[in-house]
C-alpha cells in the first residue's frame, strides 16, 4: 500500500465540477418525475391583517389549472417548531409575501398565469416594518440566536467606562440583507403509496424529513428528502422552508408529483434575511490602550411570527479582554418577513461594528490597531473564563501584517491623494466559533479495491464529497481516488446540516470514526473479502456533542486596501488580504475558496448590499439581482486568503475548525477602517455608497 | 398562460403592417428589457414582431461626414466600432458603462432608446404605478425614491430613464430616424424622451406603430473632445445614480460649442441648456465651470431619499467638464 499520509490537507480537485459545468449535476427542480405538476404560491401584497376573501373563479378557468389550495382547502398540518412553515392553516396575514394560497398546473406558466388571476381582499390592519431609532416596542428576549443568553455582565461595566480616561462611544448600523443564493429554493415533492419523496434544495435534507413527516403526521421512513446538488443557502437552507411545504401539500392533495420554485423576489420574503443591526459600542479604556470596559448593545427586529434575534454581541464575549463588560440584545416584533440565518449570524454584524469601534479607540489612542488589539488578547475567554482550545490571533494580525504591508503604513488619515482618489488601508479582526453535531456514517470496502464512504452530507458548493473522501483516504492509508462518497439522500446514515460552520467536523468524524474501524476489520480479515465487502459504521453521539472543557473558537485578520473618489464618493477596494487560524485545513483548494467568497460577501456588505423595505406596503423593494447589489466581477479585487499552521488537539479527529463563515467575518469592518483611513471620515452606516461617502466628504 | 404569436420580419414594411399600430404589439430587438418586463407581468404584448433580422445593422458615415447607425446595431457593436470610438468616444463609453458584457451582446441601439424605467414600484404589479397603469397613482412619490428623479418629475411619476446610450447621444444632438404608418421622420434625441407631466405611461413620443430605423450622429465640431461618466453602486452592472455626457470645443483658450446632459437625474436625458449657456464664451475654470454646473442644478427639486443626487451630479459634471477643459 503506497503512502497516503498526505490524502489531508492536499488541494483536491472537486469531485462534482465536471457534472456542474456540463449540466450533469441534477437540481431539486430538475427532477421530473412523470405526471409532474407545478405549483406557483400567491403571496400576501399587505404587511398586517386577514385574507377577508379569494376570489378563485378566474384562475380556475384558465387552461392547464389543476386547483388551487387555499387556507380553507389546503391539507391541515401538524404544529411544529417553526411556525413560518405553518403556511395555509388560516387566515391570517403576518407579513407581506406570506403565502395566501398556491396555484397547481400542468405547466409553470399556466400556474403562474393563474397566481394572477387569484382575486384578493384584506382586512388590513395598521403596520409597523422599519425598525427605527430606539424602538419603543423593542425587549429583551430570553436567547439571541444560537442559544445566547441575550445579556451577560461582568463586573459594572457602566462605571468602568464612566471613569475610563479614554473612551470611544459610537454607533455603527447594518442594513437588512439578503442570502440570495444561486439556485433559488425549490422542491419536487412526490406523494405515491403513502410515501413521501421529495427532492428539495436544502442544507440538511434529514431536518427536512423530520420535520415533513411531523407536519404531514406520517412516519419518517416514509419520508425520503433527496439534496444531492444545491447551489449555495449561506444559511437560509438551513432548515426547510415554505416552499418544500407548499410544494408537499400540493402533491398530498393531487396525488401527483409537483414541483414549486420561488421566484427572486419571493425568496426575500420566505426563506429569512440577515435583521437589521443598530449597535451602540462603548470602549473605555487607559492611556496605554487596556481595555476597562467593553459594552456591546444590539438592537434589531424580528417578525410576528417567530423570534429570531442576530446574535450580534455574542463575539465581544470572545474577543479582548477587559475588566468589565456588558454585551445585550434588545429585538422589536414587526410586521416584517422572519429574519434567519444569513453567513455567520452574529458574527459578521457584530465584529463589523466592534472591530470598527476598536480601530477608533486606536486613532483615539494614537497608537497602531494591531498593536492595541495584541495588548488586550486575553488568556483566557472573557465571557465564560473556559481557556481556548487554540487562539492565533495576534499571528494572525502580524502574518497579515507582515504580507500586506502594514509595517510601512502611515497612521495619518486623508493624507494619500491620487487626483480625485484618496486611498487607505484597515485591518479587523475576525472570530466564528467552533460548532459540532453528532453524525452517522458508514464506510464499505469492496472487493474490487473501491472505498464507498456513506453519509447524509450536504454539498451547498463547498466540495463536501471531496473533503469527505480525503477524510476517509487518510484514515484508512488507501488512495482518494479509491474512496466514492455518497451523500445527499436520507436513504444514508443520519447526519447533522451544511451550516455553522459545522459539517464537514461532524461529517468527517464520523467518517473517521467507521473508516478507521474499518482499517481494523481488514487488518484482522484474512482471505479475499465477501462479495459486499466489509462495512463499519460509526456514530458520533456521545462523542461529538460532548460539553468541551475548553473554548474553541476559529480567529482570523482581515486587511484592505481602499481608494475612494473625492468627486462621486465611489469606493474601490483595491486588495484584500486574509490570514486565518482554523486548526488543519482539510483541502486547500476548496478552503480557499470558502475563504474568498466570504470575503466577497463580505465586500458586499461594506459597500453594496443592502436590503430595503418599502414602509407603506412593508414589502422588500427592488429586492431582486438587478436592484440588490451583490459585487460584480468589477468590484472584486486582488484578493489573497492564507492560513497559519495551527495545532489543536481539542476540536476533532481531523483536527480543523470551521471555515464557510469566518472570511465574511470582519472584512467590512476592515474595508470600513480603510475608507476611514483614506478619508478621515467614519461611516457608521452600512453600504458605504455613493450617496453617503460623498455626502460625507 | 398567455399565449403570444410572433412573427420574424425581413423588411421595415413588413414588421410594420404585422404590428399595425395595435397597443399588443410589440416590436422585439434583444429582448433584454421587454422580456425581463413581459416575465415581470408589467409588459402583456400579444403579438411579438422580431426586428433583429431587418436590413438596419449598420453603422455607416454619410457623404455630409455623419455617422447612420442601424437601429439593431448591438451595443457591444456600437461601442467597438471605429468611427463610433474615434469620432465619439462620449457614446461608445456610455454603452461600455451600462449593462453587462452579455446584455450588451443582445441589446440593440432601437431597444436602448424605449427603455422602460427600473422603478421598482414600475416592476412590482402590486404597487401604484401611474406609469403602468394611468391613474393607480405613484407609490414611490413616497415611498423609497433613493433612485429617482431630482429634474422635472412630476406628482404623477418620480421615475428617471435608465439608459447611458441615450445621455451620450443628447449630448451630440443624435436624431432619432423612424418608420411609421404615416411614412418617415426624425426627431432629435433631445425631443424623443417626454417629462411625465400627466402621461407618465408615456416614455416618448414614439406614435403607435412606428419603428426606430437608426440614429443619425451628426459631425462634433472640429477638436471637440467628449466623455461620458457614470456613477453606480457597484462597479459595473447597475443603473447610474448619477450620470453625465459632455462634449467640449475650445479655441484660444475659449469655449465655443458645450454640450452637457445628465443621465439618472429626470425621466428623460436632461440636456443642461444652463450650463451650456453659461460656459459659451468662457474661458473654463474651476470656479466658473462650477457655477455652470449650479445655475442647471438650481433647478432641481429633490425627493426625500435622494438629494445626494444634486450634490452628486454638481461634482461629477464639474469634474468632468473641468478636466476635458484641460484636455480640450
Amino acid at each position: 500500500m503506497a503512502s497516503h499520509a498526505n490524502a489531508l490537507g492536499a488541494p483536491t480537485e472537486r469531485r462534482e465540477g465536471r457534472a456542474k459545468v456540463t449540466g450533469e449535476a441534477l437540481y431539486a427542480t430538475e427532477y421530473t418525475p412523470p405526471g409532474c405538476l407545478y405549483a406557483w404560491p400567491v403571496t400576501a401584497t399587505v404587511a398586517r391583517g386577514r385574507i377577508a376573501s379569494l376570489d378563485l373563479d378566474a384562475a380556475l378557468a384558465l387552461p392547464d389549472v389543476v386547483d388551487v389550495l387555499t387556507p380553507e382547502s389546503a391539507p391541515r398540518l401538524a404544529a411544529s417548531d417553526d411556525a413560518t412553515l405553518a403556511v395555509l392553516q388560516d387566515a391570517k396575514v403576518p407579513h407581506h409575501g406570506w403565502p395566501i394560497a398556491v396555484v397547481i398546473a400542468e405547466t409553470i406558466e399556466a400556474a403562474r398565469a393563474a397566481a394572477e388571476a387569484v382575486r384578493v381582499t384584506y382586512d388590513t390592519e395598521p403596520h409597523e416594518s422599519v425598525l427605527g431609532d430606539d424602538p419603543a416596542a423593542a425587549y429583551r428576549p430570553e436567547e439571541a440566536n444560537g442559544g445566547h443568553p441575550a445579556e451577560r455582565r461582568r463586573g459594572e461595566p457602566e462605571a468602568a467606562f464612566a471613569a475610563a480616561p479614554v473612551r470611544v462611544d459610537v454607533r455603527y448600523r447594518v442594513p437588512p440583507l439578503h442570502n440570495h443564493p444561486m439556485e433559488p429554493h425549490g422542491a419536487t415533492a412526490n406523494w405515491h403509496d403513502g410515501r413521501l419523496t421529495v427532492y428539495d434544495s436544502s442544507q440538511g435534507s434529514d431536518t427536512v424529513r423530520s420535520v415533513l413527516a411531523e407536519l404531514f403526521g406520517l412516519p419518517e421512513e416514509q419520508v425520503t428528502v433527496i439534496s444531492e446538488h444545491v447551489g449555495g443557502g449561506f444559511g437560509s437552507k438551513g432548515t426547510p422552508r415554505p416552499h418544500v411545504v407548499l410544494a408537499a401539500m400540493a402533491s398530498v392533495h393531487t396525488g401527483r408529483p409537483v414541483k414549486l420554485t420561488l421566484s427572486r423576489r419571493q425568496l426575500t420574503e420566505l426563506v429569512g434575511h440577515r435583521a437589521p443591526t443598530d449597535h451602540r459600542l462603548r470602549l473605555g479604556s487607559d492611556d496605554e490602550g487596556t481595555l476597562a470596559s467593553v459594552i456591546h448593545e444590539v438592537t434589531t427586529h424580528t417578525s410576528r411570527v417567530k423570534e429570531f434575534v442576530e446574535q450580534a454581541a455574542v463575539p465581544a464575549r470572545v474577543m479582548y479582554g477587559s475588566a468589565t463588560s456588558l454585551t445585550d440584545h434588545k429585538v422589536a416584533a414587526l410586521d416584517v418577513p422572519t429574519p434567519s440565518w444569513m453567513r455567520a449570524p452574529g458574527e459578521a454584524p457584530g465584529m463589523y461594528a466592534l472591530e470598527s469601534a476598536v480601530d477608533e479607540l486606536a486613532y483615539a489612542l494614537d497608537i497602531d490597531p494591531i498593536e492595541l488589539r495584541a495588548r488586550n488578547e486575553p488568556g483566557q475567554e472573557p465571557d465564560s473564563g473556559l481557556p481556548f482550545s487554540s487562539r492565533h490571533l495576534v499571528e494572525c494580525l502580524r502574518e497579515g501584517a507582515r504580507r500586506f504591508g502594514w509595517a510601512d503604513r502611515d497612521a495619518r488619515p486623508g493624507i494619500r491623494r491620487e487626483g480625485a482618489w484618496l486611498t487607505g488601508t484597515g485591518v479587523a479582526s475576525a472570530t466564528y466559533p467552533v460548532l459540532v453535531s453528532p453524525s452517522r456514517a458508514t464506510v464499505t470496502a469492496h472487493p474490487d479495491g473501491l472505498h464507498v464512504v456513506r453519509v447524509n452530507a450536504t454539498d451547498i458548493g463547498t466540495g463536501a464529497r471531496t473533503v469527505l473522501a480525503q477524510v476517509a483516504a487518510e484514515a484508512l492509508g488507501v488512495d482518494v481516488e479509491s474512496v466514492r462518497t455518497e451523500i445527499g439522500s436520507t436513504g444514508l446514515p443520519r447526519a447533522p446540516l451544511a451550516g455553522g460552520s459545522s459539517g464537514t467536523a461532524s461529517w468527517g468524524w464520523a467518517v473517521h470514526d467507521a473508516s478507521r474501524a474499518l482499517a481494523g476489520q481488514l487488518q484482522r480479515h484474512t482471505g479475499p473479502l465477501p462479495p459486499d465487502g466489509l462495512t463499519a459504521a460509526a456514530d458520533t453521539k456521545g462523542s461529538a456533542d460532548q460539553k468541551s472543557p475548553y473554548a474553541r473558537h476559529a480567529f482570523g485578520a482581515h486587511f484592505a486596501e481602499v481608494a475612494v473618489d473625492t468627486d462621486t464618493g465611489e469606493v474601490r477596494v483595491r486588495r484584500l488580504l486574509g490570514v486565518y487560524a482554523v486548526g488543519r485545513v482539510l483541502n486547500a483548494r476548496t478552503a480557499t475558496s470558502q475563504f474568498i467568497g466570504g470575503m466577497v460577501m463580505g465586500l458586499g456588505m461594506a459597500l453594496t448590499e443592502r436590503g430595503t423595505v418599502d414602509p407603506a406596503s412593508g414589502a422588500f423593494i427592488g429586492s431582486d439581482l438587478a436592484g440588490y447589489h451583490v459585487p460584480a466581477h468589477a468590484d472584486v479585487p486582488a484578493i489573497e486568503a492564507h492560513w497559519i499552521d495551527e495545532r489543536d488537539e481539542h476540536l476533532n479527529p481531523m483536527g480543523s475548525k470551521g471555515i464557510g463563515e469566518i472570511g465574511i467575518v470582519g472584512t467590512a469592518a476592515a474595508i470600513g477602517n480603510a475608507v476611514h483611513h483614506a478619508t478621515g471620515v467614519r461611516f457608521r452606516e452600512l453600504p458605504l455608497t455613493p450617496d453617503r461617502v460623498h455626502g460625507g466628504l | 398562460m398567455k399565449p403570444v404569436s410572433y412573427l420574424r420580419a425581413s423588411s421595415v414594411e413588413e414588421a410594420a403592417s404585422a404590428h399595425g399600430g395595435r397597443t399588443e404589439a410589440r416590436y422585439l430587438g434583444g429582448g433584454t428589457n421587454l422580456v425581463d418586463l413581459m416575465k415581470l407581468g408589467v409588459e402583456r404584448p400579444e403579438v411579438l414582431v422580431d426586428i433583429t433580422r431587418l436590413p438596419l445593422d449598420g453603422v455607416r458615415e454619410q457623404p455630409d461626414g455623419s455617422v447612420r447607425v442601424g437601429a439593431t446595431v448591438r451595443n457591444s457593436d456600437l461601442a467597438a466600432h471605429p468611427l463610433v470610438r474615434e469620432r465619439y468616444p462620449v457614446v461608445s463609453q456610455a454603452v461600455l458603462s451600462g449593462a453587462s458584457g452579455q446584455l450588451r451582446n443582445m441589446a440593440t441601439t432601437g431597444g436602448n432608446l424605449l427603455q422602460r424605467t427600473r422603478c421598482a414600484y414600475f416592476q412590482d404589479l402590486a404597487k401604484a404605478c401611474n406609469k403602468r397603469v394611468p391613474g393607480s397613482g405613484c407609490a414611490a412619490v413616497v415611498g423609497v425614491n433613493h433612485d429617482h428623479a431630482v429634474l422635472g418629475h412630476s406628482p404623477h411619476c418620480v421615475a428617471t430613464n435608465p439608459s447611458d446610450l441615450c445621455v451620450a447621444l443628447a449630448a451630440v444632438d443624435a436624431v432619432v430616424e423612424l418608420a411609421g404608418p404615416g411614412g418617415g421622420r426624425t426627431v432629435p434625441v433631445t425631443e424623443f424622451h417626454r417629462l411625465p407631466g400627466d402621461h407618465p405611461e408615456l416614455d416618448t413620443v414614439i406614435r403607435p406603430g412606428e419603428l426606430i430605423t437608426g440614429v443619425l450622429l451628426p459631425p462634433l465640431p472640429r477638436g471637440a473632445v467628449s466623455h461620458y461618466r457614470k456613477v453606480r453602486e457597484r462597479a459595473s452592472y447597475a443603473f447610474a445614480l448619477a450620470s453625465v455626457a459632455a462634449v467640449l470645443q475650445l479655441e484660444g483658450g475659449e469655449i465655443r460649442h458645450a454640450a452637457v446632459a445628465f443621465g439618472g437625474l429626470a425621466h428623460r436625458p436632461w440636456r443642461a441648456r444652463r450650463t451650456e449657456t453659461a460656459l459659451l464664451g468662457t474661458r473654463p475654470s474651476q470656479e466658473s465651470v462650477a457655477r455652470a454646473v449650479e445655475a442647471e442644478l438650481a433647478e432641481a427639486v429633490p425627493l426625500r431619499d435622494n438629494a445626494y443626487k444634486v450634490s452628486l451630479a454638481r461634482d461629477l459634471a464639474t469634474q468632468v467638464l473641468g478636466s476635458l477643459s484641460t484636455t480640450a
